[in-house]
């Protein structure tokens, strides 16, 4: 679905991303791992177009750049970082904004199926609770489900999750990734996700890129990825063997 | 999963909220018509004004008349256009920045206007077949020349035209516009007093030409900005997360600030530079109603409208005959009603609900 070829990201002259390649196919859940500063929040960037890049990005063929900034929300959706909303607007407010690139007039009437999309986006995340609440009470966590909310609502072919598991709590993160899998296993579907936690990419990722330094370290699938050596000499720990002692004191 | 929590905020609802602020408007209007060092009742404001709608006024040689329609009419309408003007601007920048601490003035805009009507102030220019708008014309002149010279430069210095560059280059061309004009100010000699004066912001004196000038203006503006109500929604949560929900974010900002500008450059050309409007307003609004832009744009107009008639009424009467420049009243009146709305909505709110 989505075909990335060669892009390199520069900013003030140093190379944040350099000549990366990958290709996300239809219901892969496709991982991003790599130490801080490695370029990945980067390269979701140029994807999106918020940065410019030099080489391809191809949506079934046809260059991303084309897009209307509408027409590209339909098909890719991101879940950032980091949400500091200011202003007091309700869940279901933030939800619903989800809706923008499908409904016309300036007034943004939401039609039936705007609402059953926005009602059953509330229902997945398991926000519909906090929907009249304002977004300024809510816990870090609560905002991300929120925000991922927003996101089913936007309802894209494509998902581009930047850490989603950020801020959730043990019980949530294996929620969101099964919620997430479940997602993209539908016809049509894919999803790309920044995910720091490599247990969380060894039990639900179909493929993974390991960037290191802007550049690609490995890509392909998740057991030859996270090889000892390569994580060895990406994180400069030995995860294998710090994960093994690891489950001593679990056993 | 549990029971529905209440909501937080408790907003009052759009449509008692618009009764009462077109109750106000209407109100504020009528009072702010009649009251002053000739009053009228009410009674009398209304039948001059229907004899002046049907076009009965020729005939009828009443000062009264003459002073309720052609020089407190256009005053008190031009005062509601300005409080209208800058609170939308001031929702528009809040929302555009994702700052609550930013109005119409953090684009460096009112520098720009004011530093073109003190000019034309001290050079004494005047139009022969306009004289009471060469000073507005000048203003507005210079507000578009200080947008475009504010957008090339941001733009030049950073091709997304991110918030902050925009921020910065406004503030920094605030100040070298401020300089100039306090240079101009310490030339000014005999127009020293009229400079210190507009600087404060008035309404003294204006009439039916400045209020037809500022009209066209003020309805793009307005409506402009209402109908980008959804967007400016988007960019309340980040402009990012603007851009990947589907918004041409670019495009719209830059939309947005020019009507802002619009807004704020007319309104410093025909009234001076008048403070705190633009901030509180909005702020005051958002309290009421939550951050909707599609209930904030309409209702910060009619409460800035009726506010700013209402400060003016204060302004001119207080210490009748002296008239207190209205920028003076309206930081004060909108400090202390501030403070005081912000106190009870916070208070409330660590209650607990």
């Amino acid at each position: 679905m989505l075909t990335i070829s060669n892009v390199s990201v520069s900013l003030d002259n140093k190379k944040i991303v350099d000549n990366v390649s990958f290709e996300l196919k239809e219901n892969d859940l496709a991982t991003i791992i790599g130490p801080n500063g490695a370029g990945k929040t980067t390269l979701i960037k140029a994807i999106m177009g918020v940065l410019p890049y030099e080489g391809n990005i191809l949506l079934e063929g046809k260059p991303l750049s084309a897009l209307k900034p509408r027409q590209l929300a339909r098909r890719i959706g991101v879940l950032t970082q980091k949400h500091q909303p200011q202003f007091e607007h309700t869940v279901y407010d933030v939800v619903s904004m989800g809706r923008y690139a499908y409904v016309e007039g300036f007034l943004g009437r939401l039609g039936q199926k705007d609402r059953e999309k926005i009602e059953e986006a509330l229902y997945l995340t398991g926000t519909e609770n906090l929907k009249h609440q304002s977004v300024l009470t809510l816990s870090g966590g609560e905002l991300q489900r929120v925000f991922l909310a927003q996101l089913f609502a936007q309802d894209p072919q494509i998902l581009i999750l930047d850490e989603p598991t950020n801020h959730l709590d043990l019980k949530y993160q294996i929620a969101l990734f099964d919620m997430i899998k479940e997602w993209s296993m539908k016809k049509g579907r894919a999803v790309l996700a920044v995910v720091h936690d490599l247990n969380m990419v060894y039990t639900y990722a179909s493929k993974a890129l390991l960037m290191d330094g802007g550049r690609t370290h490995a890509q392909g699938a998740v057991k030859e990825v996270l090889s000892r050596e390569n994580l060895k000499s990406v994180y400069k720990v030995d995860v294998a063997e710090w994960m093994q002692n690891l489950l001593h004191h679990w056993s | 999963m549990g029971q529905v929590k209440k909501p937080a905020g408790k907003h009052i609802s759009f449509s008692l909220l618009l009764g009462i602020g077109v109750s106000l408007f209407l109100g504020t209007l009528f009072l702010a018509v009649s009251v002053g060092s000739i009053g009228a009742s009410v009674g009398e404001t209304l039948g001059f004004l229907t004899d002046w709608l049907l076009g009965r006024t020729q005939d009828a040689d009443d000062t009264l008349l003459s002073i309720v329609v052609h020089i407190r009419m256009p005053r008190v309408i031009l005062a509601a256009l300005v409080g209208a003007a800058l609170s939308v601007a001031g929702v528009a920048m809040q929302g555009l920045l994702k700052n609550p601490l930013a109005d119409g003035s953090t684009l460096g805009i009112t520098s720009g206007g004011a530093l073109g009507a003190v000019l034309s102030i001290v050079l004494g220019i005047s139009l022969p077949f306009l004289p009471q708008a060469a000073l507005a014309l000048m203003s507005i002149l210079f507000s578009f020349l200080s947008l475009a010279f504010i957008l090339s430069l941001s733009y030049k210095i950073d091709y997304n035209l991110s918030t902050q560059t925009i921020i910065l280059t406004g503030v920094i061309f605030s100040m070298l516009a401020g300089s100039l004009t306090s240079l101009l100010v310490s030339f000014a000699g005999s127009s020293l007093k009229q400079v210190v004066f507009w600087s404060m912001g008035s309404f003294s004196g204006r009439n039916w030409t400045h209020v037809l000038l500022m009209l066209p203006f003020f309805g793009v503006g307005v409506v402009w900005l209402f109908c980008l109500s959804r967007e400016l929604n988007a960019f309340s949560l980040g402009e990012e997360q603007a851009r990947y929900i589907g918004v041409n974010t670019r495009r719209t900002k830059l939309l947005i600030l020019v009507m802002v500008s619009v807004l704020v450059g007319i309104s410093v050309a025909v009234s001076g530079t008048i403070g705190f409007v633009g901030l509180v307003i909005p702020h005051i609004t958002r309290l009421l109603t939550g951050p909707d832009h599609r209930k904030l744009i309409p209702l910060s107009a009619l409460f800035g409208a009726s506010f700013l008639m209402l400060t003016d009424l204060v302004a001119r009467t207080l210490f009748s005959p002296a008239e207190l420049p209205i920028g003076v009243v309206t930081s004060f009146v909108g400090a202390i009603l501030f403070i005081y709305i912000f106190y009870t909505q916070t208070h409330n709110k660590t209650k607990g609900i």
